[in-house]
């Protein structure tokens, strides 16, 4: 039986206390998208600057929920802000492997049957890394991609004829 | 079983349970969660089984089993019996007049389905309403939003004031034009006992049938439909110390004599040609294929748990229980702790919905879980009660027979635990 400190790392709960990027954007020009846990009330609405690049210039969160969902949030915009849609994208398969979620799964969100995943060595996760501990509870594994599926949802929705780095 | 009823009450008839026994009938309970003791504090998601219902089933598959209305050999005619017998066992514990109106499901969820499909689509339609309330479950929703889709049937409901009690005072202007009634006996968030033989006094006045859900209530009280006054009551076996996999619907005999079939197939056919078929009798009309034999056995073995701890004694149990976490839980926590539903103990089941500081249940529930304790965190299946409150979500905790005073403790620490780990 995994312990609480592999779940609520010091990281995690001073996002959680203190979220990064709290707020909102003026729509247009950000992109407005909301994701949604029907399991469990979560929710987090993502505000997205997205550049003719596709660089996200800037990134605001709102929204409500439990520490994982709203600390991984939190992160994510600290970690996205200035990456390029190709880098972001990298970034998002790269956190949903170490959630164990593998490229097929990412519609449909399979959980892949293996534990932790090595992460991919080219992409750096940073803090990101703290968050590794919730694979190890299965059932938080969806409060922690919640935002990470919301932020592919405010790619897509910017649409695909813009120019990609 | 002899025996063991005396063991379980102090001195005389029916005074108090004795949980220190009881928690010795549920071999879970001895499992050790990392260190703790496990704190079964979910049953009103489902129950804690006893030795004596696992016992029944096991020995069923051991010795008798075979398929039911078919065969003609020695073991298949007992299996046939053992099934048989339930039926009748049922229909006592909920006082009805025959086991013909008791009819086996998969659950209280396909019972109530039953209700909808078979008596909806036969006697519901466009101009009649069918009257729920805010607080039912999705079980006691969802199949009635999809009569409405199908049948244009207008759906209302009762309101709840701020304690979670249903507001009846228009109950005679609402049941205008109302066929069907359906509403939970108890609230699986709230823990409100609503007053059910009442209502279906009026909806009868109105000309209007009664459905019951009865799931969080058969399991904790003593059931007797003909005192209630309703004309079906849904339960399942998984919350009162039986089996998943098997519900009851239990109707009133001229009202599932008329209704159609709901599925077809084997067992709930007398006659099948080519060009057509023969509905059997009830209640196996309403039984097509092989039923759940063994889950039935269990069934029949967890009403005879019950019966001998007596339904009175559990619900006294049950009344003291929550009347003690009412008290020590807000002595303890104040105003960090709102506890949703009725103030009173004796209006309310042992199931208590809550928001801790700013918590959220998810991280409440985890935190307790390494202790060793299990509550439910989340919507409860109850979305639009969930809006009503005006929260995402809650934590619920519900008691049950095994569950004493130390249980509620260890679920009061649980909760300062989690106020150390959160605090901003």
């Amino acid at each position: 039986m995994a312990g609480l400190e592999d779940l609520y790392r010091e990281i995690i709960l001073d996002h959680y206390r203190s979220p990064r990027n709290r707020g909102d954007l003026p729509t247009p020009p950000a992109h407005r998208v909301e994701g949604f846990n029907p399991l469990c009330g979560d929710e987090v609405i993502l505000y997205v600057d997205i550049d003719d690049s596709g660089r996200v210039t800037d990134i605001k969160v709102d929204g409500q929920g439990c520490s994982i969902s709203q600390s991984s949030a939190s992160m994510m915009t600290a970690a996205v802000k200035g990456r390029t849609e190709v880098e972001t994208r990298e970034l998002i398969r790269a956190f949903k492997a170490m959630m164990s979620i593998h490229e097929r799964g990412l519609d449909g969100d399979v959980n892949g049957d293996g534990g932790p995943v090595a992460p991919d060595p080219s992409v750096d996760m940073g803090e990101l890394e703290a968050l590794r501990g919730v694979v190890k509870f299965p059932v938080r594994i969806k409060c922690a991609t919640l935002s990470w599926n919301t932020l592919v949802q405010a790619f897509d929705e910017a649409g695909p004829d813009r120019t990609r780095d | 079983m002899a025996g063991a009823r005396c063991a379980r009450r102090h001195g005389g008839p029916c005074v108090s349970l004795d949980v220190a026994s009881v928690k010795k009938d549920f071999p879970i309970l001895e499992r050790d969660m990392a260190g703790h003791r496990l704190v079964f504090l979910d049953s009103a998601a489902s129950s804690q089984k006893p030795r004596a219902v696992l016992d029944a089933m096991d020995h069923y598959y051991e010795t008798t089993h075979a398929n039911v209305h078919r065969g003609v050999y020695s073991i298949a005619e007992e299996a046939t019996q053992a099934y048989e017998a339930v039926r009748s066992k049922v229909a006592r514990f909920i006082g009805a007049p025959s086991s013909r109106g008791v009819v086996f499901t998969k659950n209280a969820t396909e019972a109530i389905n039953l209700v909808a499909h078979s008596y909806g689509r036969s006697c519901l339609g466009e101009g009649k309403a069918v009257l729920l309330t805010e607080m039912e479950h999705h079980a006691n929703l969802v199949p009635w939003l999809m009569l409405r889709e199908e049948r244009g049937v207008e759906l209302r409901f009762l309101p709840i004031d701020d304690h979670g009690r249903l507001v009846l005072a228009d109950l005679d202007r609402t049941l205008d034009g109302v066929g069907l009634v359906s509403l939970t006996a108890m609230s699986n968030v709230l823990g409100t006992l609503n007053p059910v033989a009442d209502i279906a006094a009026a909806a009868h006045a109105a000309g209007a049938v009664v459905l019951v859900d009865a799931a969080q209530s058969v399991p904790h009280a003593v059931t007797d439909v003909v005192a209630l006054g309703c004309d079906f009551l849904a339960f399942s076996a998984h919350k009162m110390c039986g089996p998943t996999g098997i519900g009851v619907l239990w109707g009133r005999e001229d009202l599932l004599e008329a209704m159609p079939a709901f599925l077809g197939g084997g067992e709930m056919i007398r006659d099948v040609r080519l060009d057509g078929w023969t509905p059997n009798e009830i209640p196996w009309k309403f039984e097509a294929g092989t039923p759940p034999i063994a889950e039935a056995v269990g069934l029949g073995a967890a009403v005879d748990y019950l019966t001998d701890l007596g339904m009175d004694v559990v619900r006294d149990h049950e009344v003291a229980l929550t009347a003690h976490a009412l008290t020590t839980l807000a002595g303890r926590h104040g105003d960090d702790l709102r506890i949703f539903g009725p103030p009173d103990p004796h209006d309310r089941g042992g199931v208590l919905s809550f928001t801790y500081r700013d918590i959220h249940p998810h991280d409440l529930s985890q935190v307790l879980d390494s202790a060793g304790v299990c509550i439910r965190a989340g919507h409860h299946c109850a979305r639009p009660l969930m809006r009503r409150l005006g929260v995402p979500a809650t934590s619920r905790a519900s008691f049950y027979v095994y569950n004493d005073e130390a249980d509620v403790d260890a679920l009061s620490d649980g909760l300062l635990a989690a106020a150390d780990l959160f605090s901003i």
